[in-house]
């Protein structure tokens, strides 16, 4: 099937090929349309899982690490704030090494509260032990959750994974969309290995430590699991290629090879990077860019190859730390520090509740970059028209004599 | 859920089975493992027993476990939403023919905290979606994993940790007790009743009764705790049995929309029971006489309302 579908329906497409046994739910923009199709979908037999309508998103991911680890295959979804709500319940559920996959539609925290992206929230899980793959495409949404699923559930892995698509931008886009054979898909993930409980099977789970070593000992589990992930990455997303003829890697190169600077970005925006990457090749400056499709486990080693004699590298966090700048920005910092010669970078934040990327952003990276100027700050990024819309809703706020 | 293959008539039949085992690191004298004990024993080790923090977190330490059932810790707020997953999980599987019904039965377990406080939304919710599993509160009257400072579930009067007595306070907890009962029972839970460990067939039975049930089985638990409530674990189940005696621990039911009172109390003086008990020891003092007629006064009010009254008026 091929059709023009939302990235919130690629993604309830990839729950639904996965068969999922388990669907707990609960709404918020702009993930809800995933959680309505797939409850029409079991209204109308089309699926066997069981959806169940939570309280909250914590009970909610409670109840999908609880059924994950009870021998079904589980699929969630949620959205920035409702992230945050669950949010003890995701390092709870890595420990618990329950390999569910829940898809996070990215929207800006509050506040100002917005309904448009950006990546504090999924970012914000990135300790958590969760394996994290960030969609550029429809299509994408629909492959990560697969994949998702083959790395989540690998024996080396054990892991809860989380497939990450922009709100509005790819949720409520509509692209062209290869929705993969059934029969294809069963070959391609092979049945949940958790086994169910049963009379022979009650064990204790997630249970308390006192012991300093032995706290250790199952938190550095969940480490090693992360980097067995980037041998698992490897063989799901080629083993993903012979069965659907479609590539996926831990990192892409986008004209990358030959250019002296390259720009970093993840999820949809990437697009808009690649544009700007091609029109400035036309006027011949040698940019490419690298697109991070796994954030956890982080692709180090693919990181630093591709980076590799490279004049400077411009970073663009669609995130802000306050009071240290943009997030991927440090961690790539931190992955090539002490390498030989790492080349120079440059952190921006942009994209912040959706705020669109320009041509002229892209220019002035690239410039930053050439230009060598210092990279201690993180470039905020706010065009002159930008500010002329801030002043002006500014002048309407504060009248009537504030 | 499995109806149970006996009659519970006299103490007698009691079930030999042990599933939960001695040993744990639990303060002596706790009445909310005896609880544990005996409603394990009715509905048996073919179940998994969903935890949300507190005391009853410690039972399983690792790598020691002194429970033969199944177990899984959520966290504080959340474990009927773990139950539902559970459940949901088992279910799911069962209907599309993967695994067999065996039965488990999905008991959670927490504290007046979790049941009072933080988790009351996930378990309102639980019993919204006719969760079918047994809820056991063990109900101490503070948060006592922490060293008892004041739940929702803290009674007028009770000294803790956060509401000690002083210049200003001399009484301590200055509201009274939230009626989890009666916001349980809002909700048409399947069965819903209180427990005492001093009076171990009236547990058993109702948990017997409950079992034949299927959707929400919810109990509340009065947990006599020599720790945190102040006094010797010898006279834990004295302090159980007097705060039913007295008629501020009401033994009852509720099940196909009836409230029923399964043990009268005999309106033994309430002094009896606040005296031995640390956490009440300022009401001693001849000018709090007001709050201990205050606590009367609710006792008395509250058995009114069934048309229940004592005998003589010698109590008050
Ligand atoms: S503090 Fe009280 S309720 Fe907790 S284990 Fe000790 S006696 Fe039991």
């Amino acid at each position: 099937m091929n059709d023009l579908i939302t990235g919130n329906e690629a993604a309830a497409w990839g729950a639904r090929l996965a068969k999922v046994d388990y669907v707990p739910i609960y709404p918020i923009t702009p993930q809800t349309e995933i959680v309505e199709k797939i409850s029409k979908w079991a209204a109308d037999g089309l699926i066997n899982a069981r959806v169940t309508r939570m309280e909250s998103e914590h009970s909610m991911l409670t109840a999908a690490g609880a059924a994950a680890l009870a021998g079904a295959r589980v699929f969630t979804a949620t959205s920035s704030q409702g992230l945050l709500y669950a949010f003890e319940m995701l390092y709870n559920i890595s420990g618990w090494r329950a390999p569910l996959v829940m898809v996070n539609v990215s929207r800006g925290l509050a506040s100002p509260l917005t309904l448009l992206p950006d990546h504090n929230d999924v970012l914000a899980a990135r300790d958590s032990g969760f394996l994290q793959f960030h969609a550029e495409t429809c299509q994408e949404a629909l492959d990560s959750v697969l994949l998702a699923y083959r790395i989540a559930e690998d024996s080396r892995v054990m892991l809860p994974a989380i497939v990450n698509l922009d709100g509005f931008y790819l949720s409520f886009t509509r692209e062209r969309v290869d929705v993969p054979e059934q029969k294809d898909v069963d070959d391609f993930l092979g049945p949940y290995k958790v086994k169910p409980l049963s009379k022979e099977n009650l064990p204790s789970m997630g249970i308390t430590t006192l012991d300093p070593a032995v706290y250790s000992y199952f938190r550095y589990q969940v480490h090693e699991a992360q980097k067995q992930a980037i041998k698992a990455i490897d063989d799901a997303t080629k083993r993903f290629e012979k069965f659907f003829g479609r590539k996926l890697k831990a990192i892409e190169a986008y004209m990358a090879e030959d250019a002296d600077y390259l720009l970093i970005m993840t999820d949809s925006f990437s697009t808009i990077g690649k544009r700007a990457v091609k029109r400035m090749r036309e006027e011949n400056v040698k940019v490419g860019l690298l697109r991070l499709w796994a954030l956890r486990p982080f692709p180090i080693d693919d990181l630093v190859q591709a980076v590799k004699g490279k004049r400077g590298i411009a970073v663009f966090d669609q995130d802000l730390s306050p009071g240290l700048g943009g997030i991927i920005y440090q961690e790539i910092a931190g992955a090539l520090y002490g390498t030989d010669d790492a080349p120079k970078l440059a952190s921006f934040i942009g994209g912040l509740g959706g705020k669109i990327p320009t041509d002229l952003d892209f220019e002035y990276m690239v410039k930053v970059l050439k230009e060598n100027i210092p990279p201690n700050e993180p470039h905020l990024l706010m065009s002159k028209s930008d500010m002329e819309l801030v002043k002006k809703q500014r002048e309407i706020a504060l009248r009537g004599g504030v | 859920m499995e109806p149970l293959s006996f009659k519970l008539n006299t103490v007698r039949d009691t079930p030999k089975d042990e599933h939960l085992y001695p040993g744990s690191s639990m303060c002596a004298g706790c009445g909310a493992q005896t609880m544990i004990r005996l409603f394990l024993k009715v509905i048996g080790k073919n179940s998994i027993v969903v935890n949300a923090a507190g005391c009853m977190t410690l039972l399983q330490t690792y790598p020691l476990s002194n429970l033969s059932t199944g177990w899984l810790y959520t966290a504080f707020a959340c474990a009927p939403a773990g139950a539902q997953g559970i459940r949901d999980a088992l279910d799911s599987l069962i209907d599309q023919g993967k695994i067999p019904d065996e039965k488990i039965n999905v008991l959670v377990l927490t504290g007046d905290g979790a049941a009072y406080d933080i988790g009351l939304q996930s378990t309102s919710a639980a019993m919204d979606r006719s969760l079918d599993f047994y809820y056991l509160c063990y109900d101490n009257e503070a948060y006592g994993n922490t060293g008892f400072q004041e739940s929702g579930a803290t009674p007028y009067a009770s000294k803790t940790a956060t509401t000690p007595v002083g210049r200003v306070n001399d009484i301590g907890t200055l509201k009274p007790k939230k009626d989890l009962f009666e916001i349980w029972r809002a909700h048409e839970p399947s069965y819903l009743a209180t427990i005492s460990p001093a009076y171990p067939m009236d547990l058993m039975k109702k948990v017997e009764e409950a079992s034949h049930l299927k959707g929400p089985k919810m109990f509340i638990g009065f947990a006599s705790c020599p720790t945190g409530m102040g006094f010797d674990p010898s006279l834990s189940m004295r302090v159980a049995r007097l705060a039913v005696e007295t008629g501020i621990w009401p033994l009852k039911k509720y099940a196909h929309h009836e409230i029923t009172h399964t043990i009268l109390p005999k309106f033994t003086p309430v002094e009896e029971y606040l005296k031995v008990q640390n956490r009440y020891s300022h009401l001693f003092n001849p000018k709090n006489e007001e709050a201990i007629s205050r606590i009367k006064e609710q006792v008395l009010l509250y058995w009114k309302k069934f048309g229940i009254v004592p005998k003589s008026n010698s109590h008050s």
